[in-house]
């Protein structure tokens, strides 16, 4: 079921539809926002520029996390910390990029400053270097990523232990970013960002690189799941979520094949992360806290698991109606999304998406 | 503030008065009462400010109560000196003579205010305070140690050996004697300075240490004190001090770590029930405490509003509402969301944690964001002082003991009833369980229930002792959750090991590393620890492929 699956996204129809999404983004949007004149109804802001650019980086982040839950039957609910390591370590880099032109006007960034520190931490070493920075933000939830899951699939954790166990992760590494002695600003975290790479950050121009980039780096990694779920190692991945034992019995040892697309994931979901920070211009340890990372898993299953275009569809839909809620009726907000939580999980096992094509399906089964 | 102090000062007057002398004949102490000499009334009134400061000390070495009037006179800027001679004292308009006690008609036109420094009035506070030592309240006395306790003066010594005399309460009595050591400590006498150091070594209080350590400061390069051997005793009795000191520190860390093992005993207990049952992960579990907490407050608002004369006893009361309530909310979360999701743990947990969000709303739509008040009553308020760093809080005792007897009560439901049999049962194999007849979907809900309850319980325990807020569950969700994971499942006493040794661990730590810091640590040992263990500490045999 699950290649037919696949094989239905990517059919003709899904190529047009990932054609049009490019066409869109890569070319109408920046040409809507720029080109235009602000006169003009056609005219897009900047303002939904940088909003449509933050769900995308969002999408991003689902498509990771279905990558782990969908594919491979590992709920994380701690995928937040990849995220936010992610945007630290470009928020370091843009911190670093200020210049003399904090508060202070000092060598070093403002919090620390004012926390009367003489000389930067050696884990901010180079991160005035750009490319640097990316490593970082590879290498650091990378790194972070494969020790843990190695400890934890060697064990066997798995089910809701390890939903728990990536739980606590992200709950303890935000304590440990609240500290101010960390040398991550704290409270506060990352913010007042001046320029990137020599640019002005807000600047329009600016914004729509930023957009288009988020944009390619969307569809770039759903080209890629894609590969990987079509792929051997992706059916050997469906068989550990449907039956890991008898993988085992088969021959297969689950660990590398695990540890590998949860490495991947943490990768996608750092790389959202640094794309998001620049944007949203403030990064601080609330991103880890549990309640966000279990958002995702939400996205992931309001849009519909083990499909690639579903996650991406929650992302949206959750974010959109987010926006407009935090706005309208700020204080129903938990009630909805609490809602969405029991109501999904009771009546759209399968997400928006899969109802949409069961209902298809039966339609088309009629004669 | 001067004249609320005069009030109760000039109440306490006549109470001193009265009780030195019934004290006096009590003991029947030959101790002369004789009113302050002429010649230190005089001093005390136009001496320069060293004199002033002097015949204070000595006042309140003798301990004369009938030297009070005169301090509260100078207390209140109410003592007038006449030519350097006469010294009277200003009552509104009444004018006494304060040596011959004779009544003046009027203030004679050159009378002069005494002046007083800062040196002076911290002075004649000592004095205020020597007097209330012969005080029949036993507060004033004790605040009246405490405070002579800060400077001690070798002119104050007549007077604590006066009132070791006379004092009867053991604890004072003991800080009496604490005190009148500091005051010997640089006596000229080696004997006297040598014997001070050695009740001194048998406190348990860091101020005395401070002291002792004083005598090893040294003046330039000479020792301030001379004799060597007075300042090996010193040593001695510093190491003796401070060994008292960190046993008193360790047993601390014992108490508060098991302090808090018993609250996340009380908060994991339900968890364990309702995992080991049906394998689901209950995220709202931590609303469930903040809605047993909440319906504490409630109780307790109602008593206080119709049932004044029973507030005292609120708690007692709160328990069994915040059990049904919780239990109540328990029941319905099964039969309307979980029980449709069984099989699916992983979605189940999403669920409620769906829940979980719509409980916090709803509380602060009916309640507000903010901290509501939960009193603690009178007898679950203050604690015993055991050692003067280590005292232990009534609040925390109680919850202690509430969650041995909540342990006890589900070891007793779990073993002894039918009940306790059908979960067992199903705990330890669903499927057979249903085959020989047990109404598995019934348990389900039973134990839920139960489990829910015990989060109320805890709820409730927890009100007194932290801020009752919409976000309180959160606090302790993850602890919760990584005891149920060290304990692993089926059995209480995973949890009960899981829960105590956390919390020790956790208050060690804190102690050595920093709260946030032994945060990362228990979790960096948790992991560690299901390397060796997956299934936590007990887990039950079976032969589940899946286990």
């Amino acid at each position: 079921m699950n290649k037919t699956l696949i094989e239905r996204i990517f059919g003709p129809k899904a190529w047009a539809a990932l054609a049009v999404f490019a066409a869109i983004t890569l070319i109408l949007v920046p040409i809507l926002n720029l080109a235009v004149p602000e006169s003009s109804v056609f005219h897009m802001p900047t303002y939904w520029v940088t909003l449509i650019a933050k769900i995308m980086c969002y999408a991003i982040v689902a498509l990771a996390m279905d990558l782990v839950w969908g594919y491979t039957g590992i709920l994380s609910l701690g995928h937040g910390i990849f995220f936010a390591l992610g945007g630290y370590a470009m928020g370091m880099y843009l911190m670093r990029a200020i210049g003399h032109d904090g508060n202070y006007q000092s060598d070093l960034p403002d919090f620390m400053v004012f926390l009367n520190w003489k000389t930067l931490p050696w884990y901010w070493e180079g991160t005035q270097h750009f490319l640097w920075a990316l490593l970082l933000v590879i290498l650091v939830p990378g790194l972070l990523a494969l020790i843990f899951g190695f400890f934890a699939f060697r064990s066997r954790i798995k089910g809701v232990y390890f939903s728990i166990i990536t739980q606590a992760l992200t709950f303890a590494t935000m304590l440990l970013f609240f500290r101010n002695e960390t040398g991550f600003g704290g409270n506060n975290g990352f913010t007042d960002f001046k320029r990137i790479l020599g640019y002005h950050i807000t600047s329009p121009i600016t914004r729509v690189v930023l957009f288009v980039l988020t944009a390619a780096f969307l569809i770039g990694f759903l080209l890629l799941a894609r590969y990987i779920v079509t792929s051997k190692l992706g059916r050997v991945l469906a068989a550990i979520r449907d039956a890991e034992t008898r993988v085992m019995f088969s021959g297969y040892n689950p660990l590398p094949y695990k540890l590998f697309i949860w490495v991947m994931s943490a990768v996608i979901c750092a790389i959202a992360g640094a794309l998001f920070v620049p944007q949203v211009g403030i990064i601080n340890p609330s991103e880890m806290s549990p309640a966000n990372s279990i958002e995702i898993a939400i996205w992931v299953a309001v849009g519909g698991r083990g499909s690639l275009i579903g996650p991406l569809i929650g992302a949206g839909l959750i974010n959109g109606v987010k926006s407009w809620f935090t706005m309208a009726f700020p204080e129903y907000w938990l009630f909805f999304l609490g809602l969405i939580f029991v109501l999904v999980t009771l009546y759209l096992p399968r997400g928006v998406l899969g109802e949409a094509r069961a209902l298809l399906q039966k339609r088309g089964e009629r004669p | 503030m001067t004249s609320s102090r005069t009030s109760s000062r000039s109440r306490l007057a006549s109470q001193i008065i009265h009780s030195a002398l019934f004290l006096l004949i009590l003991c029947a102490a030959p101790l002369a009462l004789a009113k302050p000499s002429p010649a230190l009334i005089l001093k005390l009134a136009a001496g320069d400010n060293d004199a002033k400061v002097e015949a204070l000390n000595a006042i309140a070495g003798s301990a004369d109560p009938e030297a009070l009037p005169l301090l509260q006179a100078l207390g209140n800027d109410a003592l007038k000196v006449v030519d350097g001679k006469q010294v009277l004292i200003v009552d509104g308009d009444k004018v006494t003579d304060a040596v011959t006690g004779a009544t003046l008609p009027a203030l004679p036109e050159n009378a002069e205010d005494v002046v007083t420094n800062n040196r002076v009035t911290l002075a004649l506070q000592d004095a205020f305070a020597a007097l209330d030592l012969t005080s029949p309240d036993r507060k004033t006395r004790f605040e009246a140690v405490k405070k002579l306790q800060d400077a001690p003066d070798e002119a104050i010594v007549p007077l604590l050996d006066k009132a070791q005399k006379i004092e009867k309460d053991p604890q004072i009595l003991d800080m009496l004697r604490m005190t009148q050591a500091a005051a010997q400590l640089h006596n000229k006498d080696k004997a006297v300075r040598m014997a001070a150091i050695e009740t001194l070594g048998t406190s348990d209080d860091a101020a005395m240490k401070q002291l002792l350590a004083g005598l090893l400061d040294k003046d330039g390069d000479k020792f301030k004190e001379p004799d060597e051997s007075v300042r090996l005793a010193a040593q001695n009795g510093i190491n003796a001090i401070s060994s008292r000191l960190r046993r008193g520190e360790w047993l601390g860390s014992i108490f508060t770590g098991i302090s808090l093992g018993s609250i996340l005993l009380l908060a994991a207990l339900g968890l364990a029930i309702t995992y080991g049952l049906m394998g689901v992960i209950n995220m709202a579990h931590g609303e469930l405490i903040m809605i047993g907490a909440y319906a504490t407050y409630v109780t307790q608002n109602v008593i206080h509003a119709h049932f004044p004369g029973l507030i005292e006893f609120y708690p007692l009361f709160a328990l069994p509402v915040a059990f049904l309530t919780s239990g109540l909310i328990g029941v319905l979360m099964e039969r309307l969301v979980i029980k449709h999701l069984y099989g699916r743990p992983l979605e189940t947990l999403l669920a409620t944690w769906g829940i979980s969000l719509i409980l916090i709303q709803t509380v602060r739509t009916f309640f507000g964001a903010q901290n509501v008040l939960v009193e603690n009553p009178q007898w679950l308020s203050g604690g015993i002082q055991v050692m003067s760093n280590l005292i232990l809080p009534w609040n925390r005792l109680a919850i202690i003991l509430f969650a041995a007897l909540v342990v006890i009560g589900m070891t007793l439901i779990l073993t002894k009833t039918r009940l306790g049999l059908f979960v067992r049962a199903v705990t330890q194999n669903r499927q057979m369980a249903s085959c020989v007849g047990v109404a598995t979907p019934r348990i389900d809900t039973v134990a839920f229930g139960l489990g829910a309850g015990i989060a109320g319980l805890a709820g409730c325990a927890l009100s007194q002792v932290t801020n009752v807020g919409p976000d309180l569950g959160q606090g302790y969700i993850v602890d919760s959750f990584m005891v149920v994971v060290l304990g692993g499942v089926g059995q209480l006493s995973g949890t009960i090991y899981a829960a105590l040794g956390l919390g020790i661990l956790n208050k060690f730590l804190e102690g050595w590393a920093g709260a946030v810091l032994a945060k990362i640590a228990v979790l960096v040992f948790i992991i560690v620890f299901i390397q060796k263990r997956p299934q936590g500490l007990f887990a039950i045999k079976g032969r589940f492929v899946d286990a």
